[in-house]
């Protein structure tokens, strides 16, 4: 059952080939024997997932089942969750129990889904490596003495490993690629706006978007219909129709134009991992799309930009963390000033802490003009940049990331050739588009994701180039070999 | 040395909405602690604010009110800075792009000039819980359930030259916002709060000189007092040859006094930038010109069409026009005692002093307009006497009935029978022979005076219900 993709699962659900509960029971079986090896899960909710899939079977023996009735996923544990502890990958929130769930918790969950816990993350979702957990980091299911990428870490290593069919993840700076990629695994970060950010806790609050992490494009385009949608409690998501991301997807690649933004193929680029890419762009190209080189002139920019306005943005979300109403609070306080700074100091890891210190000071008067204000420029010209590409092309595709998986520990002491990893991610979220990772080879018996960018809220031409790779390739088929799992 | 006043005022009104400006939550006044606190205004993690149209109205209207520029494109905020009772670290604000840009108010001053103060902008914020430091041992407590109100901040031009013309604006200000119903204008709810920026310079230089900010002043007459200390304090240092500091200060009305602020209440840096949560607000003329169709006649026209409909002076005008809810008073009063001079008299002069004398608003006046006519129609039928009036009008006011049952009850009815009159003239005529003599041998002017004593005698033994035009009458028939 394990292996299956949430398509396959939905058809055997709803053929009564397996029940709900059986295929959930299987899964928390599944993470109770292998879990150890992964640390995947922050909060694994058995109970809450065997009523959730009582409930399901109940509606898929009288007919009122959806097309997401009775599978399992699992939540990133950025996404608030009522009655469950919702932690970020924090000491911060390491005892916080929402009183209310995120609304992509609730529309998966009205969806009839069945949500195992909460997947691990880099702590409020700043880190490529998801070492930045205060639950300890994620192994790769490929290979134990790899990091599977963050922050969405949790989500892409439980479903490379068949924990779970799907996750969901949040995407500010390749928080959904990059781990699909490094997983090898089918991941989707939406254009912004396009899916709610209520209850989802908030790093970078312009750049970030949750989006659904699976074993295929089509599992994707079932969960975004679930999790897409104006809410009127997010001001800045979009009030345009959701359409149906499964329509298109057998759609005939003929005619279609690949942007390659020769930014993105240029130095730095792994040779193994380029020709990965390249072998997929062919694919591409046989079955009619037709390659264009472009360019990205501003992509030079990509980095220096984001890392002012995510931590700018970052230093004040981070503020309400104060001890004062929830969450975290030091011992004894001596005063207000106590309260606040050993909170705090107690309560943050070292990169929370350093795009906090970076922030603050990109804010600060007399350099706001020299760092936010020409970040939010620069953030301008990257956008123009892939406006114009899309004059003369319909998707831009690239790797995913320079190179696969690097070593658990390998990066840590060096935050810049961390922040590297996501040369070809960030601009993406800067520019507020579609993007995706979808797997395309393996260098080493490690993953690489071929990274496909869409128009703004063209997800639906996203997702069919991405299943139509899939259907005359099986990179997304193969699965970690994973020792003491049952079959 | 003379000094020259230089003063501009920040106003924070609270806007009249039923709900937050960022959330659901009800902003009630004085409901008990953190029961008007959602996880918006918790700002729980997760939790994104919703702008509340109601609040961008308001301060529409109240842009349309003094003939401001909108803006068409306006943006909120981040202000930055740590405090218990701000949950999010941060307060949604506007800083470049205010909703009201700029505009001009018109003041009364009490000897009849008048000045124009401009109105440098006005912005929409949400206003921050509050902490309460009493009833707690070794801590403090943290109510939120004003955090997320919505605020209107008015910031004038440094135009203000004394403490009665920042009151003369305040006053102005109150009357606006409750013409237009976008604030309660509650002061000692906290409804309308002012920051008062004032410098002193030498008469007839144009530089400014060092401000000092009194914050959170919370009545008109702080504001008064606040003022001239603070004139008092700058210009006792700028003569004995010191430097007035910049600094924030606020006013103890129990000690009369400004004292600055502890540093640590001074944030410096705010770290403004864009919210990132909020779309920026882009209002189009439609709604503009609909906000503009729905203003109510505003106490500037109002105090026009006093004078040009009624025949009032300017300076009555105003009074009446001051709030809404007086003018309409007086209106109804007016119409239905059909004499606006004599109503206009009445409700100025006994009405307003009476509310004055019990501290109560004309909302909250025990006689009705209706009422206040009938009296009116008392007086000009010759029922009675103005004296008698006020004594009826006493005895409305104390709940004892209409200006008719109270009339009857007290038998108050002027004596207007010609034969009862004519035989108290004769009886004081006969009681008074020497003032008589007087009487008959002084001149014409004289006998003005002395008539005077003979109606102050009759009314005496009428107990004041005698019609004073009639007795004025048989007096001078029986004198001769």
């Amino acid at each position: 059952m394990h292996d299956q993709t949430v398509a396959q699962l939905a058809r055997a659900l709803r053929d009564k080939q397996f029940s709900s509960l059986e295929l959930t029971e299987h899964l928390l079986r599944r993470i109770g024997q292998l879990d150890g090896q992964l640390n995947s899960f922050i909060t694994v909710t058995d109970e809450q997932a065997l009523d959730a899939a009582r409930r399901a079977d109940e509606a898929l023996a009288s007919g009122r089942a959806g097309p997401l009735t009775g599978v399992p996923i699992a939540h990133k544990d950025i996404f608030c969750t009522r009655g469950v502890r919702t932690s970020c990958g924090s000491r911060m929130l390491d005892n916080f129990v929402p009183p209310y769930d995120a609304t992509v918790v609730r529309q998966l969950s009205d969806a009839g889904t069945v949500s195992l816990g909460k997947t691990n993350m880099d702590e409020f979702a700043m880190g490529s490596s998801n070492e930045n957990s205060y639950y300890g980091p994620v192994k790769n299911p490929w290979n134990a003495a790899l990091v599977p990428g963050g922050s969405s870490g949790g989500s892409a290593a439980a479903v490379a490993a068949g924990l779970v069919p799907a996750a969901t993840g949040t995407d500010t700076g390749g928080s959904i690629r990059q781990p699909a990629a490094f997983c090898g695994i089918t991941g989707l970060k939406p254009t912004y706006g396009r899916v709610s950010r209520l209850g989802m806790v908030a790093y970078a609050s312009s750049l970030d978007q949750g989006g659904p992490m699976a074993r295929s494009a089509e599992d994707c385009a079932l969960l975004l219909n679930a999790m897409a949608g104006h809410d009127p409690a997010d001001s800045t998501s979009t009030r345009r129709d959701v359409p149906d991301y499964c329509a298109d997807l057998e759609r005939p690649l003929d005619g279609l134009r690949i942007g390659l933004p020769k930014e993105y193929f240029g130095e730095g680029l792994n040779a193994a991992t380029g020709e990965c890419i390249q072998a997929a762009l062919k694919e591409l190209e046989s079955q009619g799309a037709t390659l264009v080189e472009v360019e990205l002139p501003n992509s030079q920019l990509t980095i220096p930009t984001y890392y002012i306005i995510a931590p700018a943005e970052a230093s004040t979300n981070l503020s309400r963390y104060d001890g004062v109403r929830y969450g975290h609070r030091c011992a004894d306080p001596q005063d207000l000033h106590d309260l606040y700074t050993r909170t705090r100091e107690e309560g943050f890891g070292d990169e929370v802490k350093r795009r906090i210190l970076v922030g603050t000071y990109a804010l600060s008067a007399g350099y706001y003009d020299a760092y936010y204000k020409k970040a939010q420029q620069a953030r301008r010209l990257i956008r123009d940049d892939f406006l114009a590409c899309f004059e003369s092309v319909d998707i831009i595709a690239g790797p995913t990331t320079p190179g696969p998986a690097f070593g658990i520990g390998e990066k840590t002491a060096d935050p810049v050739a961390m922040y590297l990893e996501d040369v070809y991610t960030l601009a993406v979220n800067l520019a507020g588009l579609p993007g995706m990772s979808v797997p395309a080879g393996f260098v080493d018996g490690k993953p690489v994701g071929l990274q496909l960018i869409g128009q703004h809220f063209d997800e639906g031409r996203l997702l069919n180039v991405a299943h139509r790779f899939q259907q005359v390739t099986d990179w997304h088929n193969r699965t970690p070999e994973l020792a003491g799992g049952t079959a | 040395m003379q000094f020259e006043t230089v003063i501009g005022l920040e106003v924070h009104l609270q806007l009249a909405t039923q709900s937050k400006i960022f959330s659901g939550s009800a902003t009630t006044f004085g409901a008990e602690p953190n029961t008007q606190a959602s996880a918006v205004d918790l700002a729980m993690p997760g939790m994104l604010p919703v702008l509340n149209e109601r609040a961008v109205r308001y301060a529409v209207m109240f842009g349309l009110g003094i003939g401001a520029d909108i803006g068409r494109r306006s943006v909120f905020d981040r202000k930055n800075y740590f405090y218990p009772d701000l949950p999010k670290g941060y307060q949604i604000s506007q800083f470049s792009d205010p909703i009201v840009g700029r505009g001009t108010f018109e003041i009364h001053l009490e000897d009849g000039s008048t000045r124009e103060i401009g109105i440098t902008r006005a912005h929409l914020e949400e206003d921050a819980g509050k902490s309460l430091h009493e009833d707690f041992q070794g801590a403090s407590g943290i109510d939120l359930n004003r955090a997320g109100t919505p605020l209107l901040e008015i910031v004038t031009e440094p135009d203000i030259r004394s403490a009665e013309e920042a009151v003369a604006y305040l006053k102005a200000l109150h009357s606006l916002v409750t013409y237009l119903g976008i604030s309660d204008g509650n002061m000692a709810e906290g409804s309308m709060r002012c920051d008062i920026n004032i410098s002193l310079r030498a008469a007839g230089s144009d530089t400014l000189g060092t401000r000092a900010e009194i914050k959170n002043v919370n009545s008109f007459r702080f504001v008064e007092k606040a003022i001239q200390h603070e004139i008092e304090r700058q210009s006792d240092i700028l003569e004995d040859g010191g430097k007035v500091v910049q600094e924030t200060r606020l006013y103890d009305a129990d000690r009369n006094e400004t004292r600055p602020m502890r540093s640590k209440e001074v944030a410096n840096d705010y770290r403004y930038f864009p919210e990132p949560d909020l779309l920026p607000v882009v209002l189009d003329e439609a709604f503009i010109e609909e906000l503009r169709a729905s203003l109510p006649e505003l106490p500037r026209e109002k105090r026009a069409r006093f004078v040009s409909d009624y025949g009032l002076g300017d300076y009555d005008a105003g009074v009446l026009a001051a709030s809404r809810a007086l003018a309409d008073y007086f209106e109804a009063v007016a119409s239905e005692a059909g004499d606006a001079k004599i109503a206009a008299n009445w409700v100025q002069v006994e009405l307003l002093g009476r509310l004055n004398r019990d501290e109560r608003d004309i909302t909250d006046c025990p006689v009705p307009a209706a009422q206040l006519a009938q009296l009116i129609q008392r007086i000009l039928d010759n029922s009675i006497s103005g004296k008698i009036a006020k004594q009826v009008f006493e005895a409305m006011w104390n709940g004892e009935g209409d200006a008719d049952s109270i009339i009857a009850a007290k038998g108050l009815q002027q004596v207007s029978d010609s034969g009862e009159l004519e035989a108290m003239v004769e009886a004081v005529i006969a009681d008074n022979p020497g003032q008589v003599e007087q009487y008959r041998a002084a001149d014409e002017g004289k006998r003005k005076k002395l008539v005077g004593f003979f109606v102050g005698q009759v009314m005496k033994v009428s107990k004041g219900q005698a019609n004073p035009q009639m007795v004025n009458q048989l007096l001078a028939e029986k004198l001769g």
